[in-house]
């Protein structure tokens, strides 16, 4: 078993860096997107909101692999041609934003109507209040579920061996595809994501130590 | 239930399956099932070896939901049963159980919704399930964006309903008062 | 209109109603500059409707406002500049709880009136300096108690430099052995001379410091008059309930 390790490590390890970065510029662009989704379904007037409020049931009420789907195989029907990789960040990436966008929702919302009023006391504008109140103390509400966020999608992005892109899954794929050896090498696999995930969450954990607010008891 | 009131060894023991089947991607786990069998001597069929996958993976997520609920039933209300001279089993059975699973509806409608979507990873096993009857189709009529975009909405259509149901559940077995309230903004002008 | 002798606020005939229930029906009163106006009243009569109606932060159904001779309750009216003349205490102080004392004091300046950091800094210093906080100008409002957490609430009200400041229950939510020190800075802002309308329980501080007393109940002036007159001859009935009431849950 271990010489088998050592023979599909590499070519597994170059998967992992595509998951990586897969995972990586995925939730990224989710933040970005899940942000301003967030904002423009509590604050947006009518169009804006509703836009947004759609967005967001469109993404978590239907599967991932079907909106892979539907960005690798669909926009091509139209003219557009997306590489595997692309039509990953892309599918993964919008995914993302409407999760992101509803832990953001929850994070604003859980932070005290006073904030605000006293914001706007001071003779801030709602935008101001909301940039320099509001928003500082939700992203640090936010760090539990966003961390979720970041290992559910480096989880799915497994998902994404199905349109062709190379990462971790596929790598298992090929290499399976060759040595018939499909359980072990899956248990390893299953094993590179364990460690992974732990890293990672060991990682979030320190960052959401360092930057709670002082005094502050998240209850 | 055998992480909070189970002994430390047995709750040790849940802690591990439950790390091992969160931590990792729900198509590996399908695959591991699928292949595993084969190498362990016995044959499943995709369906099975994905209903079991999809099936162990989901109460690794449940027993969360569970404990959490569990958890966040107030130590009084225990006290208050053993006061009476209940048992632990007829307090765990008549009064914290009937509580946690109301305050358990709305993550596990959560869950429900989550395990929909990823039977249609069980496309990859070779399952017979939505997605691949949609691959056919635009085999034969060439209009991926038309069948894939219905297929989402089946799916949607099945989340929501499925959402509402549990909803309504969780109204019927509300208790009067016992809301939890949001912290919500204020109108401010 | 022009300011007329000296009055700063003026709150005309204010109506709030929330769903079915009337809060506020008709109130109105004046206050000039340098004056203190306390608010009393049975709790739910509408008295932090009506302060929030003032700033803005609530729209009256009916009704003006006039701030120093300007219509506050038009609807052209930036309200976002008029509320830097109006400074407002809030009974759960209301600190932004992720910046500490200093940049509590110091964000108005910086954000709102666009100061240099350091000019914004030097003025934040001397207002903590004045509520006598300055070495507390680095802590965050979870690690400061109560009292101190409204005292910088009041500093952060007093540096953009307002023309009246609205205090709403700014004790009530503290313990008693904290009372004192926020009575005291509040004492000391009447003594300057600011201009202030209060809503407060605290009977010996009303009686000491207001010049006028308006008595708010179900949603109209039942009497409004100076404190000894309020307070020995109370010449409504409710007025004389309310104060006996009060008396001897407070001990006045």
């Amino acid at each position: 078993m271990l010489d088998l390790v050592k023979e599909i490590m590499p070519q597994l390890l170059e998967g992992t860096l595509v998951t990586l970065q897969l995972t990586g510029t995925a939730i990224s662009l989710g933040f970005i997107i899940g942000i301003f989704l967030a904002l423009g379904r509590l604050y947006g007037k009518g169009p804006v909101r509703a836009f947004c409020k759609g967005y967001i049931e469109f993404f978590r009420g239907t599967p991932l692999l079907v909106q892979l789907f539907i960005v690798y195989y669909g926009l091509p029907r139209y003219g557009i041609k997306v590489s595997s990789v692309l039509a990953a960040f892309l599918g993964l990436g919008l995914n993302s934003a409407a999760y992101q966008a509803e832990y953001f929702r929850g994070a604003i919302q859980s932070i005290p109507g006073g904030q605000m009023m006293a914001a706007r006391a001071i003779g801030m504008t709602k935008f101001k209040a909301i940039l320099n109140v509001i928003i500082p103390q939700a992203l640090r509400v936010v760090i539990p579920s966003w961390s979720n966020e970041l290992i559910y999608t480096l989880k799915y992005s497994s998902v994404a061996y199905i349109i062709g892109a190379p990462e971790l899954m596929a790598q298992a794929k090929f290499i399976t595809a060759e040595n018939f050896r499909y359980f072990e090498v899956f248990l390893v696999v299953a094993f590179i994501y364990l460690v992974i995930v732990s890293i990672l969450s060991w990682v979030l954990r320190i960052v959401e130590k360092k930057v709670k607010i002082p005094g502050l008891q998240v209850v | 239930m055998g992480q909070v009131y189970g002994p430390l060894p047995l709750s040790l023991v849940i802690n591990i399956y439950e790390r091992f089947f969160r931590s990792i991607p729900a198509l590996v786990l399908l695959f591991l099932f699928f292949f595993g069998s084969s190498y362990f001597g016995f044959s499943l069929s995709p369906f099975l070896s994905a209903v079991l996958a999809l099936g162990l993976r989901s109460s690794a997520y449940q027993s969360q939901i569970f404990r959490g609920a569990i958890q966040s039933i107030p130590e009084g209300q225990m006290m208050a049963a053993r006061a009476i001279g209940m048992t632990k089993f007829k307090a765990i059975l008549n009064i914290i159980l009937p509580q946690a699973i109301r305050l358990s509806i709305p993550p596990w409608s959560n869950e429900y919704s989550s395990v929909l979507k990823d039977t249609s990873l069980a496309y990859a096993v070779g399952v017979i399930e939505l997605v691949r009857e949609g691959r056919y189709i635009i085999v034969r009529t060439f209009e991926p964006m038309v069948v894939y975009i219905t297929i989402a909405l089946i799916y949607f259509v099945l989340t929501y309903c499925g959402n509402r149901l549990l909803g309504l559940l969780e109204r019927k077995l509300a208790v009067p008062g016992y809301e939890i309230k949001l912290r919500g903004a204020r109108n401010v002008s | 209109m022009s300011p007329e002798d000296n009055v700063i606020l003026k709150v005309e005939n204010i109506y709030k109603k929330y769903g079915n229930e009337e809060v506020l029906k008709g109130v109105s009163f004046s206050v000039r500059q340098g004056e203190t106006k306390v608010i009393i009243g049975p709790s739910g009569t509408g008295k932090s409707t009506l302060l929030r109606c003032i700033n803005g932060l609530t729209r009256p159904d009916k009704g003006d406002v006039w701030l120093d001779g300007v219509r506050l309750t038009d609807s052209k009216v930036n309200l976002d500049k008029i509320r830097q003349n109006i400074g407002m205490v809030f009974q759960n102080f209301n600190l932004f709880t992720h910046l500490t004392a200093l940049d509590n004091v110091r964000i108005g300046l910086v954000k709102v009136k666009k100061l240099p950091k350091d000019v914004a800094t030097e003025k934040a210093m001397a207002m903590l300096k004045r509520v006598g906080l300055e070495e507390k100008a680095h802590l965050y409002p979870a690690q400061l108690s109560g009292g101190q957490q409204q005292r910088v609430s009041i500093a952060r009200a007093l540096a953009m430099d307002p023309k009246l400041i609205l205090f709403d229950e700014p004790t009530s939510a503290l313990d008693p052995e904290l009372i004192g020190e926020v009575l005291d800075v509040m004492r000391d802002l009447v003594e300057s001379g600011m201009t202030m309308v209060v809503v407060s329980h605290e009977m010996g501080f009303v009686r000491s410091v207001s010049d006028e007393i308006i008595f708010l109940e179900g949603g109209v002036v039942v009497e409004q008059g100076p404190p000894d007159v309020l307070f020995n001859n109370p010449k409504n009935k409710r007025t004389r309930e309310f104060l006996c009431k009060i008396n001897e849950l407070y001990g006045g």
